[in-house]
């Protein structure tokens, strides 16, 4: 039976890999290429890397960089930043990108999601949203947050994933905003919402900061994306860089509910 | 030499690569003369079940590609959208399909009985040996691995072709096998150890 994904998520900013705290802060943590090979060797079930300066620098993706990932990663590839058109998306995934996310460009314009999954296939379309709970007094709930969360939408994230599903999005991973960088564990109340109202695939990003946190995610939605990025690239308290990936034993105690990873 | 057909779509150079890294003598074919010194073909593919066959179709390697793989019996290898391909219609397009390995081509809409399952079908799923065959030739107590991402499964005609089956609340085909045609609904050069030795097993055919 299919198995929950457990999926590095990295961060592109100034052609090196970051991790950020909050979509802030972005502390540089080691060069892509290593870390592809690092994942290659530790049997990362998927990889997704996200360049977070394409969009609000306006630029299109940077394929010579993406094609050098590509050819590296023995595992599938999720890309996302700067994805404005189907054409891009061709091109990403002729150089061995599995799976293309769009954020912005698709919130703007939801055609977009029709018009790549009708030229790719809509396994290969990754909608990401970027959520951030309501701040304002006396208004609960999510807001929408786009462009490294420098812009804010008030919309229903639930709606709002129920019409990227229609448009033909094959994957929604929501990422946390307030989480980001914090370690502290997933949104399980958020996750449990999208969950159980989704019919593609979907994962979580933002919050995970132990194998416990995976194992909770999963013990409680079940077949999931649990995505994480300091969980993977940091070690101890003050955030030395080390990548590390659970190994088969601890992925079969994350998929089982096993309890002692979170005694951690 | 392994050649991986290349007619526009899907990801050639992760099978380069992964060929690379076995030690293994591969290149891509672009056309007719790099045929000549093929033992082994490798059709990759992603997308539509449409785009898949148009693009094969004016890239002037099929007449070829039929002589190679139907009367020399070179061994061939579909991979994804590329095995759906070798069957003889999908439900996704209004192509037909190149017939080389009986079957046909099905949504998976509707399918696994539970609702609640997403789709596509996305992620690692293990594979369930129907038949001996020597693309999986150590049996290991642990079952084969390996990544799926599609919304489309090949439904063999011939249930002797089937090598492996996958279960998404349904048993559905994930390996086939007519003679030399191989089909392989799994991303094996994407599915780590595992992909490696089916792939190096494939090869050694």
């Amino acid at each position: 039976m299919l198995r929950p994904r457990i999926t590095p998520c990295l961060l592109i900013h100034n052609g090196g890999l970051v991790k950020t705290k909050g979509f802030a802060e972005p502390k540089y943590v080691g060069d892509p290429i290593n870390a592809v090979r690092i994942f290659n060797e530790k049997e990362a079930d998927e990889l997704m890397v996200l360049d977070i300066d394409a969009t609000i620098k306006g630029r299109e993706p940077d394929f010579k960089l993406i094609a050098k990932l590509a050819a590296e990663c023995r595992m599938p590839l999720c890309y996302g930043g700067g994805v404005t058109q189907v054409e891009q998306v061709q091109r990403l995934v002729n150089i061995g990108v599995e799976k293309v996310a769009v954020s912005s460009a698709a919130i703007a314009r939801p055609a977009l999601v029709t018009e790549i999954a009708d030229a790719v296939g809509r396994q290969s379309v990754t909608v990401v949203l970027d959520v951030r709970k309501r701040r304002r007094l006396m208004s609960a709930g999510y807001e929408l947050c786009t462009h490294n969360a420098k812009k804010a939408y008030n919309v229903d994230i639930l709606s709002l994933i129920s019409e990227f599903q229609k448009a033909g999005a094959g994957e929604i991973v929501v990422n946390s905003v307030d989480r980001d960088g914090m370690m502290k564990g997933y949104d399980l109340e958020l996750a449990a919402q999208v969950k159980s109202m989704a019919n593609v695939p979907v994962t979580f990003l933002g919050g995970a900061g132990s194998l416990g946190d995976l194992s909770d995610l999963v013990s409680l939605v079940g077949i999931v994306g649990a995505a994480a990025g300091s969980l993977f690239v940091f070690k101890g308290k003050y955030r030395a860089v080390l990548i590390s990936y659970p190994t088969s034993d601890q992925k079969n105690m994350i998929f089982h509910g096993t309890t002692e990873l979170c005694n951690k | 030499m392994i050649r991986i057909v290349d007619y526009g779509v899907g990801n050639i150079q992760a099978f380069l690569n992964l060929f690379d890294r076995l030690g293994l003598e591969a290149k891509r074919a672009r056309d007719v003369d790099d045929l000549v010194d093929a033992s082994h073909l490798i059709l990759p593919g992603v997308g539509h079940f449409d785009y898949a066959m148009q693009g094969f179709n004016n890239s002037g390697l099929r007449v070829r590609l039929e002589e190679l793989v139907l009367k020399q019996k070179v061994p061939l290898l579909g991979v994804c959208v590329g095995m759906q391909m070798l069957a003889d219609s999908s439900d996704e397009g209004v192509l037909p399909g190149l017939g080389w390995l009986p079957g046909c081509v099905h949504s998976l809409t509707g399918k696994p009985k539970d609702d609640s399952l997403p789709l596509p079908h996305m992620g690692w799923n293990e594979l369930k040996i129907q038949a001996p065959s020597p693309v999986f030739p150590s049996a290991e107590a642990e079952s084969p691995q390996f990544y799926f991402l599609h919304s489309y499964y090949f439904s063999a005609k011939n249930r002797s072709d089937v090598v492996a089956t996958a279960n998404y609340d349904f048993d559905f085909d994930a390996v086939v096998r007519h003679e030399n045609v191989f089909g392989m609904q799994c991303h094996p050069e994407k599915s780590h150890r595992w992909g490696e030795q089916f792939l190096r097993a494939f090869t050694e055919l």
